[in-house]
């Protein structure tokens, strides 16, 4: 899967070399000051793609026509639910199956982790290694297989079969079979629990939605309007980072097929899916995970120009925060936003596009409020007043995780790459993307539209 | 006012703020309102169901207020006292407007009583949410239909289970029992601080369920699982029912020799409520509740609970610096036991010993300590593995300059004390507080070493000290009271129930013990077995036997103090022959640590046999009991007056403040029997007269061991002076 998303990039991005003479021209912003700073490379997103989110597994590779073979310096992956396996099985994915299609083996490639921000994390280690002048070319994304995770044998079992391993007489080696009991054969099912507090996630996220008194309702107008948008976005076609892709054995899909626009009717019938039977988190308004998987190519300035490439933004600020994993799990972009825009020199009302994680719809009517809240901001984040409330009508306008679908490891691409492509399509200059993740995490980042 | 009530819609919210506490207690205040409250609430035709709730964080109703109770003059008022609360809950069931008890925080004893009375209940998952009848520990028992309704609600077992030990229930724990019928979550912060918020939250989600159980669509009872339904058949039959009352009865016995009448009480009303009807079991419950009320036991205890809640408070002020790091030097049972209620509270805490397989045993120890709470799911293994980030062990003083307090717990000799106390004050800051864990040695002459006397003072703490719960401080004439505060100040965060005592050989507690030991040793050689010196002591109401107790405090540690102690106090400390304890030691009789004392121990065994060898030592050591003195009862009053006396003694000298903390420490400390409150209390009971009409009849056959002090002699001279009023 991963491979014809690199190898897709040079496609689209080759189409718009044509117009690379104008914009070493226009390198200069219009309106605005741009954040470029004396001593700090510009790095920009070329391109961004995924496949579509799959509610269905998917496997397989297409074969497509790859980058030239000097063009990345270095791949970066982001994913979630790891084994051991999964840096030689990516390494493969991006290099060796695609060496027919012009891919090097010659290119280094590792994973990162970071739960729901994994792909942030690629990214911005691509940024950093930019910036350190070690790399000129990136390329970063990140993969999900919900529907193939590991599941581990328990810590009884596994211990029973690493002594196996190394008992010498068939003695001892009967003896350890002997001591397998039916509890060392029950399996450790992943869930998408914290490691601190054994609390799921969506336990949590019902816990915040109650904290800052988020109704029921309000989840659920809130998930409507996401896949809403995402409806209208996926039927306008500005849904352009999707590329299509075949299921083996099946059609070839095309399109996320996760986005159900439904009524507030239906949204009201289902049952709360974590704290029963009182709780207001259903799965209507919580984000789905999927398979996916997504892609960025980032470089330096210089060096994609000199390419032919015409970037799509600029990757300025970042920021990742952390805190309480058990009463803040979800509540990163509150603690980022405001961060990020410190860094950055910017204020709420310089950014043109908003683009938030939507994990629950109850976190993000959590954050909004969270924002919102002149005793929040003074208790918890150490300011005089709120940071403020994005308008909603710069909010996740082409949908979200909610309707789109979230695969843990690339959802943070999708958002880079969406900031990016609304950017050029309203004309706005400054777009700030925001997202939580497990263990308290959260990242915030802001992307400067590249001059037109 | 205590109560008040609005309507939210349908649903009257009923909320319960004492005024003048930090937590509610059903005061007579409080029971006119709430009854006022609820008239108005079944009056009012817009009131549909009603949610009862607590505006205070981490209280719903702490239970009956105490001295309510106590103020009764006779057992007839406290048992209409009883009937009033009977009453009002039976109006409380029989509403028919269902109510809600929205529970966070405490909920024991008469406010558990109130809650099962209604017709739902809702509790949080919060840490402080504990449901119980903690009756039965100041000898009393469920008076407001406790003993009625919680078997019928929870099942006889459970019922007994509760009601005989009076343990905190967890709210899950609660649910699973059927105490609850549903949980909530705690919350974090969201536009309010996490305690408003879950009161909050807790509120409309039991408005949510009052409405629902209006309409239906809530049952107020759930299914009962194949589980239940097989108990309640087998409960069905009396004779079952009579093993069960039976087979309860003989373990109350067992436990408490008969010593205390409340666990009894408990059994007979619910037997009365379960066998005969719900009359003549409200009845019983109310009549015994009164009669219980005036037990000398029951004083005993209540008594302990007011010194207990006395001794959990700071009465030497703030301290200038919070003790941020502590360090303590030497990682054995006791430094390792220190630093595991240390770093529990988020203390960070320095282990240091000289030895690395010293230290790697101390360390080895508060792991174990730590994990054995993850078993029983009272942490998680995320927090025992925080927690053990804040142990750091070392075998040097480096970074000791960072160092707040440092408590010592090495070998017991005056020597290395003042080695280590030169070591650490060459190394730590100015303002760094030395206290020494010694069980005997006087600290001014610890104290003597150093060149900031104000800075020493003496920490004794109990063995095992995660689970005794005493601190003995001793400060010293030169000892500041900043030192004192912050040595207090540690002691509480260490979750101790302390007393602040005066400097002396033995201080307060070693010094009553070792004459008790001293007798002990003397009965021992006398000829009385250690099984029946355990049986004389245990059936007089010490949880642990005098041969076990020295065993456990270990043959030598009690060898040295009785050498110590003996020294300084010359012939009234004698009694039984020292050697005894010499020659055990020397043979590695040293108690439970070395396997073999009194007792044998084996690894794995719980019952203990009688070590075979020690009746050679005995025999070698031989005295001839004289008659006179030697009945069951002379044994056990030659024990305790000796004890008693000593206390009484620490009082006249001024090592004790006040008589309360002397009963606490003899209780929290020694295992005094807590049916009769500690020393000061039992001889306010018992009568100092005939105290010393005993002890003059010990003194003619074994001399000055057993001479009254003069305050004893004070309090049998004149029969109104009472140390408790």
């Amino acid at each position: 899967m991963s491979s014809m998303l690199l190898s897709t990039i040079p496609q689209v991005s080759s189409s718009l070399s044509e117009s690379y003479c104008l914009t070493l021209l226009s390198v200069q912003t219009k309106s605005k000051k741009t954040l470029a700073r004396p001593g700090v490379k510009n790095v920009v997103l070329v391109e961004g793609v995924r496949t579509p989110f799959l509610l269905s597994g998917t496997t397989g590779l297409l074969q497509r026509t790859g980058l030239p073979k000097d063009a990345v310096d270095y791949i970066i992956y982001g994913t979630v639910i790891q084994e051991v396996k999964t840096t030689s099985i990516l390494r493969h994915n991006i290099n060796q199956r695609t060496l027919g299609a012009g891919f090097s083996d010659k290119i280094p490639a590792h994973t990162v982790t970071m739960a729901c921000i994994s792909s942030n994390q690629a990214m911005t280690s691509g940024v950093g290694l930019i910036a350190a002048g070690q790399c000129d070319s990136i390329v970063a994304g990140g993969v999900e297989f919900m529907s193939d995770v590991p599941i581990r044998h328990s810590r009884k079992m596994r211990k029973t079969m690493l002594s196996l391993s190394r008992a010498k007489t068939l003695g001892q080696r009967l003896g350890l079979i002997g001591s397998i009991r039916m509890a060392h054969l029950s399996p450790e099912l992943p869930a998408v629990a914290e490691f601190s507090t054994a609390e799921t996630m969506g336990h949590s996220a019902d816990r915040l939605a109650a904290a800052f008194g988020v109704s029921r309702v309000e989840q659920d107008e809130f998930a409507v309007r996401s896949h809403t948008l995402a409806k209208k976005a996926q039927d306008a076609g500005l849904l352009q980072d999707v590329i299509s892709f075949k299921v083996p054995g099946r059609d070839i899909v095309s399109k996320d097929n996760g986005i159900r626009v439904s009524s507030m009717e239906q949204m009201g019938k289902l049952k709360a899916a974590f704290i029963k039977p009182h709780g207001t988190v259903t799965a209507a308004n919580s984000s789905f995970l999927t398979d996916g998987a997504s892609a960025v190519l980032i470089m330096s300035e210089e060096k994609a120009l000199a390419m032919g490439y015409k970037p799509k933004a600029y990757l300025r600020d970042f920021v990742y925060v952390s805190q309480d994993p058990k009463d803040q799990l979800l509540l990163g972009p509150t603690y980022g936003t405001p961060k990020v825009l410190e860094r950055a020199g910017l204020t709420m009302s310089d950014i043109d596009v908003f683009e938030f994680h939507e994990a629950f719809a109850g976190q993000i009517m959590a954050n909004l409020k969270a924002m919102d809240s002149d005793w929040f901001g003074q208790t918890y984040l150490g300011k005089k007043s709120k940071v403020g409330t994005p308008p909603m009508e710069k909010f996740n306008l082409w949908g979200g995780s909610l309707s789109l679908g979230h695969p843990f490891g690339a959802t943070g691409c999708r958002l880079v790459t969406t900031v990016a492509h609304r950017l050029q399509k309203e004309g706005g200059q400054y777009g700030l993307l925001a997202a939580c993740a497990a263990g308290g995490q959260g990242h915030a980042m802001v992307i400067e539209a590249y001059p037109q | 006012t205590h109560t008040f009530y609005e309507v939210k819609g349908d649903v009257a919210v009923v909320r319960i703020n004492d005024p003048n506490s930090k937590v509610n207690t059903l005061s007579i205040q409080m029971q006119k309102e709430m009854a006022e409250v609820m008239d108005e609430v079944w009056a009012n035709d817009a009131v549909k169901s009603a949610v009862l709730i607590s505006s205070k964080p981490g209280c719903f109703i702490a239970g009956a207020d105490i001295n309510m109770i106590q103020s009764c003059n006779s057992a007839d008022e406290v048992t209409t006292l009883s009937q009033e609360g009977q009453k009002m809950f039976e109006r409380i069931e029989k509403s028919p407007k269902p109510i809600v008890a929205a529970i966070n925080g405490s909920c024991l004893g008469g406010g558990l009583e109130f809650a099962i009375a209604c017709q739902y209940r809702i509790a949080t998952k919060s840490k402080k949410t504990v449901l119980g009848t903690p009756e039965v520990m100041l000898g009393l028992l469920p008076g407001a239909g406790g003993t009625q309704r919680l078997p019928k609600m929870v099942g006889l077992p459970s019922a007994f289970d509760m009601m005989l030990t009076g343990r905190n229930i967890r709210a899950d724990k609660a649910k699973k029992m059927g105490l609850v019928n549903q949980l909530v979550d705690p919350l974090g912060p969201g536009l309010k601080s996490p305690e408003e918020r879950t009161i909050d939250y807790l509120e409309e989600v039991a408005i949510e369920y009052a409405r629902g159980i209006v309409n239906k669509k809530i049952p107020i009872r759930k299914e009962k699982g194949r589980m239940e339904k097989i108990q309640d058949y087998v409960m069905s039959f009396e004779f079952v029912r009579n093993q069960i009352y039976k087979t309860v009865h003989s373990k109350v016995m067992k436990q408490s020799k008969g010593l205390y009448p409340a666990p009894l009480k408990i059994i007979e009303c619910v037997k009365t409520g379960v066998e005969q009807g719900p009359v003549a079991g409200y009845l019983s419950e109310s009549q015994n509740f009164g009669q219980l009320a005036r037990t000398s036991e029951s004083g005993a205890l209540i008594g302990l609970y007011h010194g207990q809640v006395a001794c959990k408070k700071n009465h030497y002020g703030v301290p200038q610096r919070e003790v941020k790091t502590l360090a303590i030097l030497g990682a054995g049972l006791m430094g390792a036991g220190v630093a595991q209620v240390t770093v529990d509270k988020g203390v960070h805490t320095v282990l240091k010993d000289t030895t690395v397989s010293g230290l790697a045993r101390g360390e080895q120890q508060v792991y174990k300590g730590l994990n054995d709470k993850t078993k029983k799911r009272n942490i998680t293994s995320f927090q025992r593995d925080s927690i053990l980030s804040g142990l750091t062990g070392q075998l040097d003083y480096s970074g000791f300059e960072k160092v707040d307090m440092v408590i010592e717990a090495v070998f017991e000799d005056i020597h290395i004390k003042h080695a280590v106390l030169k070591e650490v004050e060459a190394v730590v800051s100015p303002h760094c507080i030395f206290a020494s864990n010694t069980s005997a040695l006087p600290i001014k002459d610890i104290a003597a070493a150093s060149k900031r006397p104000d800075k020493v003072i003496g920490m004794h703490y109990f063995s095992p000290v995660d689970k005794m719960q005493l601190l003995e401080i001793i400060t010293t004439d030169q000892t500041s009271k900043d030192t004192t505060a912050s040595a207090v100040a540690v002691g509480l965060k260490q979750g101790k129930v302390i007393i602040v005592v005066g400097d002396g050989p033995g201080f307060y507690t070693t010094r009553c013990l070792a004459p008790m030991l001293a007798e002990a040793v003397r009965v021992l050689q006398e000829g009385v077995d250690p099984k029946k010196l355990d049986a004389l002591t245990t059936s007089f109401g010490f949880p642990v036997g005098a041969a076990t107790l020295a065993d456990e405090v270990g043959i030598d540690v009690a060898a040295h103090v009785a050498e110590d102690l003996g020294k300084a106090f010359g012939s009234r400390f004698g009694g039984g022959n020292v050697e005894v304890l010499k020659t055990m030691v020397d043979l590695g009789f040293k108690g439970r640590k070395s396997g073999k004392g009194c007792y044998i121990y084996q690894p794995g065994l719980k019952t203990k046999e009688v070590n075979p060898d020690i009746g050679d030592v005995l025999e070698q050591f031989r005295m001839t009991p004289n008659p006179a003195v030697s009945s069951d009862s002379d044994v056990q009053y030659r024990l305790v007056s000796r004890f008693v006396n000593e206390a009484v003694l620490c009082l006249q000298e001024g090592i004790l403040k006040n008589p309360l903390e002397g009963d606490i420490g003899a209780v929290f400390g020694l295992g005094f029997p807590p049916c009769l409150g500690g020393p000061f209390r039992f001889v306010d009971s018992f009568g100092a007269d005939k105290l010393v009409e005993k002890m003059r009849r010990f003194e003619a056959v074994y001399g000055n061991q057993f001479t009254p002090c003069q305050l004893l002699l004070d309090h049998a001279k004149d029969s109104s002076k009472k140390f408790h009023k």
